[in-house]
Protein backbone atom coordinates (compact mmCIF):
# COMPACT_ATOMS: atom_id res chain seq x y z
CA UNK A 1 0.00 0.00 0.00
CA UNK A 2 2.97 2.32 0.69
CA UNK A 3 3.83 2.41 -2.97
CA UNK A 4 0.35 3.73 -3.82
CA UNK A 5 0.39 6.34 -1.05
CA UNK A 6 3.83 7.54 -2.07
CA UNK A 7 2.92 7.71 -5.75
CA UNK A 8 -0.56 9.12 -5.17
CA UNK A 9 0.13 12.70 -6.35
CA UNK A 10 1.71 11.29 -9.50
CA UNK A 11 -1.24 8.95 -10.05
CA UNK A 12 -3.65 11.90 -9.87
CA UNK A 13 -1.56 13.84 -12.38
CA UNK A 14 -1.40 10.80 -14.64
CA UNK A 15 -5.18 10.39 -14.67
CA UNK A 16 -5.63 14.12 -15.18
CA UNK A 17 -3.45 13.79 -18.29
CA UNK A 18 -5.75 11.03 -19.59
CA UNK A 19 -8.79 13.17 -18.88
CA UNK A 20 -7.27 16.16 -20.71
CA UNK A 21 -6.45 13.95 -23.70
CA UNK A 22 -10.03 12.65 -23.70
CA UNK A 23 -11.63 16.10 -23.40
CA UNK A 24 -9.69 17.74 -26.23
CA UNK A 25 -9.91 14.75 -28.54
CA UNK A 26 -13.57 14.24 -27.60
CA UNK A 27 -14.43 17.76 -28.78
CA UNK A 28 -12.42 17.22 -31.96
CA UNK A 29 -14.11 13.86 -32.55
CA UNK A 30 -17.58 15.32 -32.05
CA UNK A 31 -16.98 18.13 -34.53
CA UNK A 32 -15.25 15.95 -37.11
CA UNK A 33 -17.70 13.09 -36.61
CA UNK A 34 -20.71 15.33 -37.16
CA UNK A 35 -19.11 16.73 -40.29
CA UNK A 36 -18.37 13.21 -41.54
CA UNK A 37 -21.94 12.06 -40.84
CA UNK A 38 -23.19 15.07 -42.84
CA UNK A 39 -20.81 14.05 -45.65
CA UNK A 40 -22.11 10.50 -45.61
CA UNK A 41 -25.77 11.51 -45.97
CA UNK A 42 -25.14 14.45 -48.32
CA UNK A 43 -26.47 14.50 -51.90
CA UNK A 44 -22.92 15.18 -53.24
CA UNK A 45 -21.26 11.89 -54.34
CA UNK A 46 -17.70 13.17 -53.72
CA UNK A 47 -18.50 14.10 -50.11
CA UNK A 48 -20.18 10.73 -49.57
CA UNK A 49 -17.04 9.06 -50.93
CA UNK A 50 -14.75 11.07 -48.63
CA UNK A 51 -16.92 10.14 -45.64
CA UNK A 52 -17.04 6.46 -46.54
CA UNK A 53 -13.30 6.18 -47.18
CA UNK A 54 -12.42 8.04 -43.96
CA UNK A 55 -14.67 5.90 -41.79
CA UNK A 56 -13.68 2.59 -43.31
CA UNK A 57 -9.95 3.33 -43.32
CA UNK A 58 -9.61 4.80 -39.84
CA UNK A 59 -12.14 2.58 -38.11
CA UNK A 60 -10.36 -0.53 -39.35
CA UNK A 61 -6.87 0.61 -38.36
CA UNK A 62 -5.55 -0.28 -34.90
CA UNK A 63 -5.34 2.83 -32.75
CA UNK A 64 -1.74 1.99 -31.83
CA UNK A 65 -0.85 2.39 -35.50
CA UNK A 66 -2.76 5.66 -35.81
CA UNK A 67 -0.99 7.13 -32.77
CA UNK A 68 2.43 5.84 -33.81
CA UNK A 69 1.86 7.31 -37.28
CA UNK A 70 1.07 10.69 -35.73
CA UNK A 71 4.61 10.99 -34.37
CA UNK A 72 6.71 8.91 -36.76
CA UNK A 73 4.81 9.73 -39.94
CA UNK A 74 3.09 13.06 -39.50
CA UNK A 75 5.63 14.76 -37.25
CA UNK A 76 8.98 13.13 -38.07
CA UNK A 77 8.47 12.54 -41.81
CA UNK A 78 6.04 15.28 -42.83
CA UNK A 79 7.30 17.85 -40.38
CA UNK A 80 4.02 18.68 -38.65
CA UNK A 81 4.84 19.95 -35.17
CA UNK A 82 2.63 21.73 -32.67
CA UNK A 83 5.36 22.89 -30.31
CA UNK A 84 9.12 22.84 -29.83
CA UNK A 85 8.55 21.37 -26.40
CA UNK A 86 8.44 17.62 -26.84
CA UNK A 87 5.85 16.94 -24.14
CA UNK A 88 3.44 19.46 -25.70
CA UNK A 89 4.08 18.29 -29.23
CA UNK A 90 3.34 14.63 -28.48
CA UNK A 91 0.31 15.64 -26.41
CA UNK A 92 -1.32 17.47 -29.32
CA UNK A 93 -0.30 14.78 -31.80
CA UNK A 94 -2.03 12.25 -29.56
CA UNK A 95 -5.11 14.50 -29.34
CA UNK A 96 -5.30 14.69 -33.13
CA UNK A 97 -4.78 10.93 -33.50
CA UNK A 98 -7.42 10.09 -30.91
CA UNK A 99 -9.81 12.68 -32.34
CA UNK A 100 -9.47 11.50 -35.92
CA UNK A 101 -9.89 7.88 -34.83
CA UNK A 102 -12.90 8.48 -32.59
CA UNK A 103 -14.55 10.72 -35.22
CA UNK A 104 -15.10 7.62 -37.37
CA UNK A 105 -17.08 6.01 -34.53
CA UNK A 106 -19.01 9.21 -33.73
CA UNK A 107 -19.92 9.45 -37.43
CA UNK A 108 -21.35 5.94 -37.52
CA UNK A 109 -23.28 6.40 -34.27
CA UNK A 110 -24.73 9.65 -35.57
CA UNK A 111 -25.61 8.14 -38.93
CA UNK A 112 -27.58 5.47 -37.10
CA UNK A 113 -29.33 8.30 -35.24
CA UNK A 114 -30.15 10.05 -38.50
CA UNK A 115 -31.78 6.84 -39.71
CA UNK A 116 -34.11 6.83 -36.70
CA UNK A 117 -35.58 10.20 -37.71
CA UNK A 118 -38.81 9.65 -39.62
CA UNK A 119 -38.34 10.26 -43.32
CA UNK A 120 -41.49 12.40 -43.28
CA UNK A 121 -39.58 14.99 -41.22
CA UNK A 122 -37.03 15.69 -43.92
CA UNK A 123 -39.68 15.50 -46.63
CA UNK A 124 -41.71 18.11 -44.79
CA UNK A 125 -38.64 20.32 -44.36
CA UNK A 126 -37.77 20.02 -48.01
CA UNK A 127 -41.31 20.91 -49.12
CA UNK A 128 -41.07 24.02 -46.94
CA UNK A 129 -38.06 25.06 -49.02
CA UNK A 130 -35.25 24.14 -46.55
CA UNK A 131 -31.86 23.55 -48.19
CA UNK A 132 -29.97 20.31 -47.36
CA UNK A 133 -27.81 22.10 -44.76
CA UNK A 134 -30.78 23.81 -43.14
CA UNK A 135 -32.69 20.55 -43.12
CA UNK A 136 -29.79 18.74 -41.44
CA UNK A 137 -28.98 21.50 -38.97
CA UNK A 138 -32.50 22.48 -37.91
CA UNK A 139 -34.55 19.31 -38.35
CA UNK A 140 -32.57 16.10 -38.63
CA UNK A 141 -29.47 16.48 -36.41
CA UNK A 142 -31.23 17.80 -33.29
CA UNK A 143 -33.48 14.74 -33.35
CA UNK A 144 -30.65 12.39 -34.31
CA UNK A 145 -28.42 13.58 -31.43
CA UNK A 146 -31.18 13.00 -28.89
CA UNK A 147 -31.57 9.45 -30.13
CA UNK A 148 -27.88 8.58 -29.74
CA UNK A 149 -26.94 10.12 -26.39
CA UNK A 150 -26.33 6.72 -24.80
CA UNK A 151 -24.21 5.25 -27.64
CA UNK A 152 -22.23 8.51 -27.79
CA UNK A 153 -21.59 8.06 -24.07
CA UNK A 154 -20.22 4.58 -24.79
CA UNK A 155 -18.00 6.01 -27.50
CA UNK A 156 -16.67 8.62 -25.06
CA UNK A 157 -16.01 5.96 -22.41
CA UNK A 158 -14.07 3.97 -25.01
CA UNK A 159 -12.16 7.14 -25.87
CA UNK A 160 -11.14 7.70 -22.24
CA UNK A 161 -9.74 4.19 -22.04
CA UNK A 162 -8.12 4.57 -25.46
CA UNK A 163 -6.12 7.56 -24.23
CA UNK A 164 -3.80 5.06 -22.51
CA UNK A 165 -2.49 4.18 -25.97
CA UNK A 166 -0.83 7.60 -26.01
CA UNK A 167 1.93 5.84 -24.09
CA UNK A 168 3.35 4.50 -27.36
CA UNK A 169 4.56 7.98 -28.30
CA UNK A 170 5.48 8.82 -24.71
CA UNK A 171 2.88 11.42 -23.73
CA UNK A 172 3.93 12.91 -20.39
CA UNK A 173 3.26 15.99 -18.33
CA UNK A 174 5.79 18.82 -18.47
CA UNK A 175 7.39 17.32 -15.35
CA UNK A 176 7.81 13.99 -17.11
CA UNK A 177 4.99 12.07 -15.42
CA UNK A 178 3.46 9.50 -17.73
CA UNK A 179 -0.20 9.10 -18.48
CA UNK A 180 -1.72 6.39 -16.31
CA UNK A 181 -0.79 3.21 -18.19
CA UNK A 182 2.81 4.42 -18.49
CA UNK A 183 2.94 5.33 -14.82
CA UNK A 184 1.49 1.93 -13.98
CA UNK A 185 4.29 0.29 -15.95
CA UNK A 186 6.88 2.37 -14.11
CA UNK A 187 5.40 1.50 -10.72
CA UNK A 188 5.30 -2.21 -11.56
CA UNK A 189 8.87 -2.07 -12.83
CA UNK A 190 10.07 -1.01 -9.40
CA UNK A 191 7.51 -2.89 -7.28
CA UNK A 192 7.16 -6.20 -9.10
CA UNK A 193 5.84 -7.91 -5.96
CA UNK A 194 2.78 -5.62 -5.79
CA UNK A 195 1.65 -5.97 -9.38
CA UNK A 196 -1.92 -6.95 -8.52
CA UNK A 197 -2.45 -4.04 -6.13
CA UNK A 198 -1.11 -1.57 -8.68
CA UNK A 199 -3.31 -3.03 -11.42
CA UNK A 200 -6.34 -2.80 -9.15
CA UNK A 201 -5.71 0.83 -8.26
CA UNK A 202 -5.43 1.88 -11.89
CA UNK A 203 -8.47 -0.17 -12.92
CA UNK A 204 -10.42 1.46 -10.10
CA UNK A 205 -9.26 4.87 -11.28
CA UNK A 206 -10.76 4.27 -14.69
CA UNK A 207 -14.00 2.98 -13.21
CA UNK A 208 -14.26 6.14 -11.10
CA UNK A 209 -13.86 8.27 -14.21
CA UNK A 210 -16.05 6.31 -16.62
CA UNK A 211 -18.91 5.15 -14.39
CA UNK A 212 -20.44 8.62 -13.92
CA UNK A 213 -20.30 9.19 -17.68
CA UNK A 214 -22.32 6.02 -18.26
CA UNK A 215 -24.84 6.99 -15.59
CA UNK A 216 -25.09 10.56 -16.80
CA UNK A 217 -25.64 9.65 -20.45
CA UNK A 218 -28.25 6.98 -19.59
CA UNK A 219 -30.09 9.56 -17.50
CA UNK A 220 -29.84 12.18 -20.26
CA UNK A 221 -30.96 9.66 -22.87
CA UNK A 222 -34.10 8.99 -20.81
CA UNK A 223 -34.82 12.67 -20.19
CA UNK A 224 -34.08 13.97 -23.67
CA UNK A 225 -34.45 10.92 -25.86
CA UNK A 226 -38.08 11.68 -26.64
CA UNK A 227 -40.96 9.27 -26.98
CA UNK A 228 -40.55 6.55 -29.58
CA UNK B 1 -28.24 -25.61 -30.81
CA UNK B 2 -26.28 -22.54 -29.91
CA UNK B 3 -25.60 -23.74 -26.36
CA UNK B 4 -24.42 -27.08 -27.73
CA UNK B 5 -21.97 -25.37 -30.05
CA UNK B 6 -20.73 -23.13 -27.29
CA UNK B 7 -20.21 -26.10 -25.02
CA UNK B 8 -18.30 -27.88 -27.76
CA UNK B 9 -16.09 -24.82 -28.34
CA UNK B 10 -15.46 -24.49 -24.62
CA UNK B 11 -14.57 -28.15 -24.34
CA UNK B 12 -12.21 -27.92 -27.28
CA UNK B 13 -10.59 -24.81 -25.83
CA UNK B 14 -10.20 -26.45 -22.46
CA UNK B 15 -8.65 -29.56 -23.99
CA UNK B 16 -6.21 -27.41 -25.94
CA UNK B 17 -5.16 -25.38 -22.94
CA UNK B 18 -4.74 -28.53 -20.86
CA UNK B 19 -2.43 -30.12 -23.40
CA UNK B 20 -0.56 -26.84 -23.65
CA UNK B 21 0.00 -26.90 -19.91
CA UNK B 22 1.12 -30.49 -20.08
CA UNK B 23 3.72 -29.55 -22.68
CA UNK B 24 5.10 -26.71 -20.62
CA UNK B 25 5.22 -28.62 -17.41
CA UNK B 26 8.42 -30.37 -18.36
CA UNK B 27 10.61 -30.62 -15.27
CA UNK B 28 13.56 -32.13 -17.12
CA UNK B 29 14.25 -28.83 -18.84
CA UNK B 30 16.68 -26.35 -17.33
CA UNK B 31 14.85 -23.06 -17.70
CA UNK B 32 16.78 -19.83 -18.03
CA UNK B 33 15.16 -16.40 -17.98
CA UNK B 34 16.61 -13.98 -20.52
CA UNK B 35 15.64 -10.79 -22.31
CA UNK B 36 14.43 -11.43 -25.85
CA UNK B 37 14.46 -7.87 -27.19
CA UNK B 38 17.99 -6.69 -26.54
CA UNK B 39 20.29 -7.20 -29.50
CA UNK B 40 23.78 -8.31 -28.47
CA UNK B 41 22.62 -9.37 -25.00
CA UNK B 42 19.46 -11.44 -25.20
CA UNK B 43 17.61 -11.56 -28.48
CA UNK B 44 15.11 -13.98 -29.96
CA UNK B 45 15.93 -14.24 -33.66
CA UNK B 46 13.21 -14.52 -36.29
CA UNK B 47 13.96 -18.26 -36.64
CA UNK B 48 13.26 -18.78 -32.93
CA UNK B 49 16.88 -19.20 -31.83
CA UNK B 50 18.47 -17.04 -29.15
CA UNK B 51 21.64 -15.01 -29.31
CA UNK B 52 23.59 -12.52 -27.24
CA UNK B 53 26.18 -12.11 -24.52
CA UNK B 54 23.76 -13.09 -21.74
CA UNK B 55 22.60 -16.09 -23.77
CA UNK B 56 26.16 -17.32 -24.41
CA UNK B 57 27.08 -16.89 -20.74
CA UNK B 58 23.89 -18.74 -19.78
CA UNK B 59 24.77 -21.64 -22.08
CA UNK B 60 28.30 -21.78 -20.65
CA UNK B 61 26.97 -21.93 -17.09
CA UNK B 62 24.26 -24.47 -17.96
CA UNK B 63 26.84 -26.75 -19.54
CA UNK B 64 29.15 -26.33 -16.57
CA UNK B 65 26.32 -27.39 -14.27
CA UNK B 66 26.03 -30.59 -16.27
CA UNK B 67 22.99 -29.81 -18.39
CA UNK B 68 22.82 -30.83 -22.00
CA UNK B 69 22.26 -27.81 -24.25
CA UNK B 70 19.24 -29.59 -25.76
CA UNK B 71 17.63 -29.57 -22.34
CA UNK B 72 18.05 -25.84 -21.88
CA UNK B 73 14.92 -23.79 -22.42
CA UNK B 74 15.03 -20.00 -22.66
CA UNK B 75 12.11 -18.10 -21.19
CA UNK B 76 11.45 -14.40 -21.65
CA UNK B 77 11.92 -12.56 -18.36
CA UNK B 78 10.96 -8.89 -18.56
CA UNK B 79 12.44 -6.68 -15.85
CA UNK B 80 9.26 -6.41 -13.80
CA UNK B 81 8.76 -10.14 -13.28
CA UNK B 82 12.30 -11.39 -12.69
CA UNK B 83 12.01 -11.83 -8.91
CA UNK B 84 8.56 -13.41 -9.26
CA UNK B 85 9.84 -15.90 -11.83
CA UNK B 86 12.60 -17.04 -9.47
CA UNK B 87 10.32 -17.18 -6.43
CA UNK B 88 7.65 -19.21 -8.29
CA UNK B 89 10.16 -21.54 -9.89
CA UNK B 90 9.06 -20.49 -13.38
CA UNK B 91 12.77 -20.37 -14.23
CA UNK B 92 15.85 -21.96 -12.65
CA UNK B 93 18.15 -19.02 -13.22
CA UNK B 94 18.11 -15.59 -14.84
CA UNK B 95 20.69 -13.79 -16.93
CA UNK B 96 18.85 -10.74 -18.15
CA UNK B 97 20.91 -7.57 -17.54
CA UNK B 98 20.00 -8.22 -13.92
CA UNK B 99 21.69 -5.74 -11.57
CA UNK B 100 22.66 -6.98 -8.13
CA UNK B 101 21.04 -4.72 -5.52
CA UNK B 102 20.54 -5.11 -1.78
CA UNK B 103 16.79 -4.82 -2.23
CA UNK B 104 16.69 -7.72 -4.67
CA UNK B 105 19.07 -9.76 -2.50
CA UNK B 106 16.30 -9.99 0.08
CA UNK B 107 14.16 -11.97 -2.35
CA UNK B 108 16.61 -13.80 -4.58
CA UNK B 109 20.24 -14.91 -4.58
CA UNK B 110 22.88 -13.71 -6.99
CA UNK B 111 26.01 -15.31 -8.40
CA UNK B 112 28.59 -13.10 -10.07
CA UNK B 113 28.77 -10.29 -11.10
CA UNK B 114 29.81 -11.45 -14.54
CA UNK B 115 29.79 -7.94 -15.98
CA UNK B 116 29.93 -4.39 -14.65
CA UNK B 117 27.82 -2.06 -16.76
CA UNK B 118 27.06 1.62 -16.24
CA UNK B 119 24.48 4.09 -17.45
CA UNK B 120 25.79 5.75 -20.59
CA UNK B 121 24.62 7.52 -23.75
CA UNK B 122 24.23 6.34 -27.34
CA UNK B 123 24.60 9.05 -29.99
CA UNK B 124 25.05 9.30 -33.76
CA UNK B 125 28.62 8.44 -34.75
CA UNK B 126 29.28 11.89 -36.23
CA UNK B 127 27.96 13.76 -33.19
CA UNK B 128 30.87 15.11 -31.14
CA UNK B 129 28.84 17.65 -29.18
CA UNK B 130 27.66 15.12 -26.60
CA UNK B 131 30.48 13.97 -24.34
CA UNK B 132 28.59 12.95 -21.24
CA UNK B 133 25.41 13.44 -19.25
CA UNK B 134 26.27 17.06 -18.42
CA UNK B 135 26.48 18.10 -22.10
CA UNK B 136 22.81 17.47 -22.89
CA UNK B 137 21.24 20.89 -22.25
CA UNK B 138 19.04 21.75 -25.22
CA UNK B 139 19.29 18.23 -26.61
CA UNK B 140 16.63 15.56 -26.68
CA UNK B 141 17.15 12.33 -24.79
CA UNK B 142 15.22 9.10 -25.25
CA UNK B 143 14.45 6.24 -22.91
CA UNK B 144 11.74 3.62 -22.50
CA UNK B 145 8.60 3.87 -20.39
CA UNK B 146 9.13 2.28 -17.01
CA UNK B 147 12.75 3.33 -16.71
CA UNK B 148 13.91 6.30 -14.67
CA UNK B 149 17.31 6.58 -16.33
CA UNK B 150 16.45 9.63 -18.44
CA UNK B 151 14.78 11.41 -15.54
CA UNK B 152 17.99 10.87 -13.53
CA UNK B 153 20.01 12.63 -16.24
CA UNK B 154 17.59 15.58 -16.17
CA UNK B 155 17.56 15.78 -12.37
CA UNK B 156 21.27 15.35 -11.74
CA UNK B 157 23.18 16.56 -14.80
CA UNK B 158 21.40 18.59 -17.48
CA UNK B 159 18.15 20.19 -16.37
CA UNK B 160 17.46 21.70 -19.81
CA UNK B 161 17.41 18.37 -21.60
CA UNK B 162 14.11 17.40 -23.24
CA UNK B 163 12.91 13.87 -22.64
CA UNK B 164 11.11 11.60 -25.08
CA UNK B 165 9.82 8.24 -23.92
CA UNK B 166 8.83 5.31 -26.09
CA UNK B 167 7.51 1.88 -25.29
CA UNK B 168 10.52 0.19 -26.89
CA UNK B 169 14.22 0.88 -27.40
CA UNK B 170 13.91 0.18 -31.12
CA UNK B 171 11.72 3.28 -31.52
CA UNK B 172 14.39 5.34 -29.73
CA UNK B 173 17.02 3.93 -32.10
CA UNK B 174 14.87 4.77 -35.16
CA UNK B 175 14.33 8.33 -33.97
CA UNK B 176 18.05 8.66 -33.15
CA UNK B 177 19.04 7.49 -36.62
CA UNK B 178 16.43 9.82 -38.13
CA UNK B 179 17.82 12.80 -36.23
CA UNK B 180 14.65 13.55 -34.24
CA UNK B 181 16.35 12.77 -30.95
CA UNK B 182 20.00 13.27 -30.02
CA UNK B 183 20.78 10.55 -27.50
CA UNK B 184 19.48 7.38 -25.91
CA UNK B 185 20.32 6.40 -22.36
CA UNK B 186 20.47 3.09 -20.52
CA UNK B 187 23.29 0.70 -19.51
CA UNK B 188 26.35 0.94 -21.76
CA UNK B 189 26.42 -2.73 -22.76
CA UNK B 190 22.78 -2.58 -23.89
CA UNK B 191 23.61 0.52 -25.94
CA UNK B 192 26.59 -1.35 -27.41
CA UNK B 193 24.12 -3.93 -28.70
CA UNK B 194 22.33 -1.25 -30.71
CA UNK B 195 25.62 0.19 -31.96
CA UNK B 196 26.52 -3.33 -33.10
CA UNK B 197 23.31 -3.42 -35.17
CA UNK B 198 24.20 -0.15 -36.89
CA UNK B 199 27.99 -0.20 -37.13
CA UNK B 200 29.49 3.15 -38.10
CA UNK B 201 26.21 4.99 -37.55
CA UNK B 202 25.90 4.96 -33.77
CA UNK B 203 28.44 5.08 -30.94
CA UNK B 204 28.45 4.69 -27.19
CA UNK B 205 29.81 7.89 -25.59
CA UNK B 206 31.84 5.87 -23.09
CA UNK B 207 31.64 7.87 -19.89
CA UNK B 208 29.44 5.73 -17.66
CA UNK B 209 27.89 7.57 -14.73
CA UNK B 210 26.62 4.71 -12.62
CA UNK B 211 27.66 1.17 -11.78
CA UNK B 212 25.44 -1.82 -12.40
CA UNK B 213 26.72 -5.24 -11.41
CA UNK B 214 25.08 -7.81 -13.64
CA UNK B 215 24.56 -11.03 -11.74
CA UNK B 216 23.04 -14.44 -12.29
CA UNK B 217 19.69 -14.44 -10.50
CA UNK B 218 18.92 -17.62 -8.56
CA UNK B 219 16.14 -18.73 -6.24
CA UNK B 220 16.82 -17.96 -2.56
CA UNK B 221 19.24 -20.46 -0.95
CA UNK B 222 20.10 -22.05 -4.25
CA UNK B 223 22.61 -24.89 -3.97
CA UNK B 224 24.14 -24.02 -7.32
CA UNK B 225 25.40 -20.59 -6.31
CA UNK B 226 28.98 -21.54 -5.39
CA UNK B 227 29.31 -23.70 -8.45
CA UNK B 228 28.07 -20.90 -10.70
CA UNK B 229 30.50 -18.46 -9.09
CA UNK B 230 33.28 -20.95 -9.90
CA UNK B 231 32.02 -21.23 -13.47
CA UNK B 232 31.95 -17.45 -13.93
CA UNK B 233 35.58 -17.23 -12.75
CA UNK B 234 36.43 -20.08 -15.08
CA UNK B 235 34.83 -18.21 -17.99
CA UNK B 236 36.99 -15.15 -17.18
CA UNK B 237 40.12 -17.30 -17.28
CA UNK B 238 39.54 -19.65 -20.22
CA UNK B 239 38.50 -16.89 -22.62
CA UNK B 240 34.81 -17.86 -22.85
CA UNK B 241 33.76 -14.52 -21.35
CA UNK B 242 35.84 -12.54 -23.83
CA UNK B 243 34.59 -14.69 -26.72
CA UNK B 244 30.96 -14.23 -25.69
CA UNK B 245 31.52 -10.46 -25.69
CA UNK B 246 33.41 -10.33 -29.00
CA UNK B 247 30.97 -12.63 -30.81
CA UNK B 248 28.03 -10.46 -29.87
CA UNK B 249 29.37 -6.94 -29.38
CA UNK B 250 32.74 -6.98 -31.15
CA UNK B 251 31.68 -4.63 -33.95
CA UNK B 252 30.01 -2.06 -31.74
CA UNK B 253 33.12 0.06 -31.22
CA UNK B 254 32.53 -0.31 -27.49
CA UNK B 255 35.54 -1.98 -25.87
CA UNK B 256 35.54 -4.96 -23.54
CA UNK B 257 36.69 -3.86 -20.07
CA UNK B 258 40.36 -4.75 -19.56
CA UNK B 259 39.76 -6.72 -16.41
CA UNK B 260 36.75 -8.85 -15.62
CA UNK B 261 34.82 -8.03 -12.44
CA UNK B 262 35.55 -9.72 -9.13
CA UNK B 263 32.99 -12.31 -8.18
CA UNK B 264 31.29 -11.36 -4.93
CA UNK B 265 30.72 -14.44 -2.76
CA UNK B 266 28.55 -12.74 -0.17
Amino acid sequence: MDVIIEAFPDILQAFWLNIRLALYSGVLALVLGTLLAAFRVSPVPLLRLIGTVWVNTIRNTPLTLVITFMLFGLSYQLGVTFSDTISENVFWLAVVGLGVYTAAFVCEVLRAGINTVDVGQSEAARSLGFTFTQNLRLVILPQAFRAVIAPLGSTFIALIKNTTIAVVIGVTTAEGINESSGLMRTLIEFNGDQTILIFAVFALGFVIITLPIGLLTSWAAKRLGGVR
Amino acid sequence: MRTKMMAATLAAGLALSLTACGGDDDDDKFKIGIKVDQPGLGLKESDGSFSGFDVDMARYIAEGLGHDLDDVEFVEAVSANRETFLENGTVDMILATYSITDERKEKVDFAGPYYVAGQDLLVRADDDSITGPESLDGKTLCSVTGSTSAQRVKDEYSDKVQLQEFDSYSKCVDALLGGQIDALTTDDIILAGFAQQHPGELKVVGSPFSEENYGVGLPKDSEDRDKINDLIEEAFEDGAWEKAFNDNLGDSGYPLPETPPTVDRY
